[in-house]
């Protein structure tokens, strides 16, 4: 029975490496010099021995990755809407893309005092460059023990994004906008931010990007330096984006990521997170507000191999009719990794019967001396509290909305800048607002 | 003001049924309390008059100023001067205090067809009142009730209800687990608010608070029913004597 259990997986893994040859057919490596040619080899050599995601693929059970892999993109209108985009008010060096082209016209000169900033399309021109020592290297780390071949695909095809390398404290923001302008657009987009030793960035993202998106993020954090991220997915309804952030800490170093999701059809954010450096920290967290034909997934992966580093994920979804969340989450606790301080939320607010959340939270701890917690709860809205705001004269709307945004306040409140958590709670209030008309 | 009239009251899910035929009524100005047993159904009473769910009106009726209440939402009573101070104030983890009291002000104004109040009148009317009910500013930025001790949750229903000005207020055990002092400062709260326009109904199972508060009427619930009804020497009674002898002496 187990031959042919075996067989039957073998068969399974060559099909996926049929289809994935399938789909590579035609496609040709960008031009580029040294290394980021051999960056992209070793990605598309990584992606033929894996294969493309497929439905039985054990981190895409809840799921279906099909239209995030096909050739042919799934029409995505765009939205159209005037109000002012998020971050507006907020003072950053804005770098936009297209539909997944980098906008020069658009984008303000890309000079930051402490920070270089590039274009990848330029930098892979060169033999030589900074990046070869992050870009695709934290993805193909990230590749084990669990397989992103979204990821690996972009590595290799990307031609677009942004190369950052933080030499001091950057006195902005860096702002990288999408702006989607065609209903077909499948945009690739690959950055790389390198903080050097004790230096500090905040990174914005925001907008749909494009009909499809398959983005990598590349984070190297050295000992001692601090990285903010907060990004905000555009509202486009049909929209597809399938995103990673590789993120590597040093010792002392910290990482803080927010994403706020709304709308969409189909979101998968993976965040994989690796400790090599001890007393760093790490927060990651989401909040999502998913409508009627909504999926949204958050695959999180932190590994701890280093002393004494704390990590927390927080996510937070709000669903109603029919909206799907998916979490997976893992912590793994490495052999000698002693002290670590491991921290998992996600949560669910089911407005309604017909949505659903679908989670996997898991922990695996080689370490004695560790203290790690995770809870994964779904629930509709608190009868009793709701109860408690009306009878206090708060409208059964507004009451909604209040405790709707008590729900997701432990995910905003990982924004450590309180402007940039204010915009965020903006584009909260004001969608809980236009779903009440 | 509030004129409650052969009320009956049976749970939603269960064929239980609760209040069994309540009369009552309260002139504006007057303060009416309410005693009786545990399960009696002095909170049931409360509950069904702000609108809460989960039970059935099978008979009666209940006005507020010859409004129907029993057909309105309960933010629509609330708008018409209701307030009740729940026995057991509910804890809502991520709403700020302060922003809760402000949006039920400011909707209460609003359904009233007055100006909203600006964040620095709300803001200076609210810590006037605190300070007259010794809640600490820090507790306004809690979240509301989350983490507040017994006493600190009932003297915030008490900074509500003074805040919301209602004309008809119904206290649901505000004395029960107050220390001595918090027991005088949540009483001087509710006789400043004291006018002769606005109604009390006090649901206690203590003389002690009548002291403070004193009542124009007391009633005595049980089984569901006003089984007797006089003036504040009843408290004293029952304080002394318990229900037993009230019970049968109706019964009788
Ligand atoms: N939702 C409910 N489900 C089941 N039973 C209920 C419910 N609400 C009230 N009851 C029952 O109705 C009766 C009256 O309850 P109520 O809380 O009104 O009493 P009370 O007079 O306020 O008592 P206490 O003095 O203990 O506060 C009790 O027997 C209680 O168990
Ligand atoms: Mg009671």
């Amino acid at each position: 029975m187990n031959a042919q259990v075996q067989s039957k997986r073998a068969q399974l893994k060559q099909a996926k490496l049929a289809a994935t040859e399938e789909r590579l057919q035609g496609l040709a490596l960008p031009e580029g010099g040294v290394w980021a040619t051999e960056a992209r080899q070793a990605a598309l050599a990584r992606l033929r021995e894996m294969g493309l995601p497929g439905r039985r693929d054990e981190y895409w059970k809840f799921t279906r990755p099909d239209t995030l892999v096909q050739e042919e993109v799934p029409v995505a209108e765009v939205f159209a809407h005037d109000e002012a985009p998020v971050f507006d008010g907020i003072d950053r060096l804005k770098i936009v893309f297209v539909d997944g082209v980098f906008n020069a016209a658009e984008s303000d000169p890309l000079d930051l005092a402490g920070v270089e900033i590039e274009r990848l399309s330029d930098a892979a021109k060169a033999d030589i460059h900074w990046a070869r020592e992050v870009f695709g290297v934290l993805e193909a780390r990230g590749q084990s023990p669990v397989e992103r071949p979204l990821a690996a695909f972009n590595t290799g095809f990307a031609e677009d994004g942004v190369l950052i390398r933080v030499t001091g404290r950057a006195e902005k923001p860096v702002s990288l906008i999408y702006r989607h302008e065609s209903e077909s657009s499948d945009a690739i987009l690959h950055h790389v931010v390198r903080l050097e030793k004790g230096t500090n960035l905040t990174l914005l993202e925001n907008g749909p990007a494009a009909a499809r998106l398959n983005k990598v993020l590349e984070v190297d954090i050295a000992d001692g330096a601090s990285f903010h991220h907060v990004r905000a997915q555009g509202r486009d309804h049909q929209r597809r984006a399938g995103t990673h952030i590789f993120a590597r800490l040093g010792a002392e170093s910290a990482l803080k990521s927010f994403t706020l999701t709304v709308n969409g059809k189909l979101t998968r954010n993976e965040c994989v997170v690796e400790f090599t450096g001890d007393d760093a920290m790490a927060h990651v967290a989401g909040a999502c507000l998913g409508d009627g034909d909504f999926l949204h997934d958050d695959t999180v992966f932190i590994t701890h191999d280093a002393v004494a580093c704390e990590s927390r994920q927080v996510f937070k979804k709000v669903l109603r009719n029919g909206a799907t969340g998916v979490f997976q989450g893992k912590i793994l606790v490495k052999p000698g990794a002693q002290k670590t301080d491991g921290y998992q939320k996600s949560q669910s607010l089911l407005l309604d019967e017909d949505s659903q959340f679908l989670a996997k939270p898991e922990l695996e701890i080689y370490a004695d001396d560790v203290a790690c917690s995770h809870g994964s709860t779904s629930g509709a809205i608190d009868e009793e509290g709701l109860f408690y705001l009306r009878s206090r004269g708060i409208e059964e709307g507004p009451a909604t909305d209040l405790m709707t945004l008590a729900f997701l306040a432990e995910a905003v409140d990982e924004i450590e800048d309180e402007r940039l958590a204010e915009e965020i709670t903006m584009r909260l209030e004001g969608w809980l607002a236009r779903r009440r008309g | 003001m509030l004129e409650i009239k052969g009320l009956r009251v049976k749970l939603e899910e269960e064929d239980k049924e609760i209040l069994k035929g309540v009369d009552l009524t309260v002139e504006p100005g007057r303060v009416h309390a309410i005693m009786g047993p545990n399960g009696s159904g002095k909170s049931t009473l409360s509950y069904v008059l702000s609108g809460r769910e989960g039970y059935e009106v099978t008979d009666g009726s209940a006005t507020l100023d010859g409004e129907d209440l029993l057909d309105l939402e309960p933010e629509e009573r609330a708008a018409l001067g209701l307030f009740l101070a729940f026995q057991y104030p509910v804890e809502i983890p991520g709403v700020g205090n302060m922003t809760f009291l402000r949006t039920a002000v400011n909707a209460q104004r609003k359904a009233r067809g007055k100006e909203e109040m600006n964040a620095t009148d709300f803001l200076k009317l609210i810590r006037a009142k605190a300070k007259d009910l010794k809640i600490d500013a820090e507790m306004l930025k809690r979240p509301v009730n989350v983490g507040f001790s017994g006493g600190e949750k009932k003297r915030n229903e008490i900074l509500q209800m003074a805040m919301l000005e209602p004309k008809m207020c119904i206290l649901d055990e505000t004395d029960s687990g107050l220390d001595v002092d918090a027991m005088k400062l949540v009483a001087d709260g509710v006789n400043a608010l004291r006018d002769a326009g606005r109604g009390f109904l006090v649901i206690t199972h203590y003389q002690r608070l009548l002291d403070h508060i004193k009542p124009d009427v007391v009633h005595i619930m049980s089984d569901g029913r006003i089984i007797k009804s006089g003036g504040p020497e009843l408290a004293i009674e029952v304080e002394e004597n318990g229900y037993a002898d009230i019970k049968a002496e109706v019964t009788a």
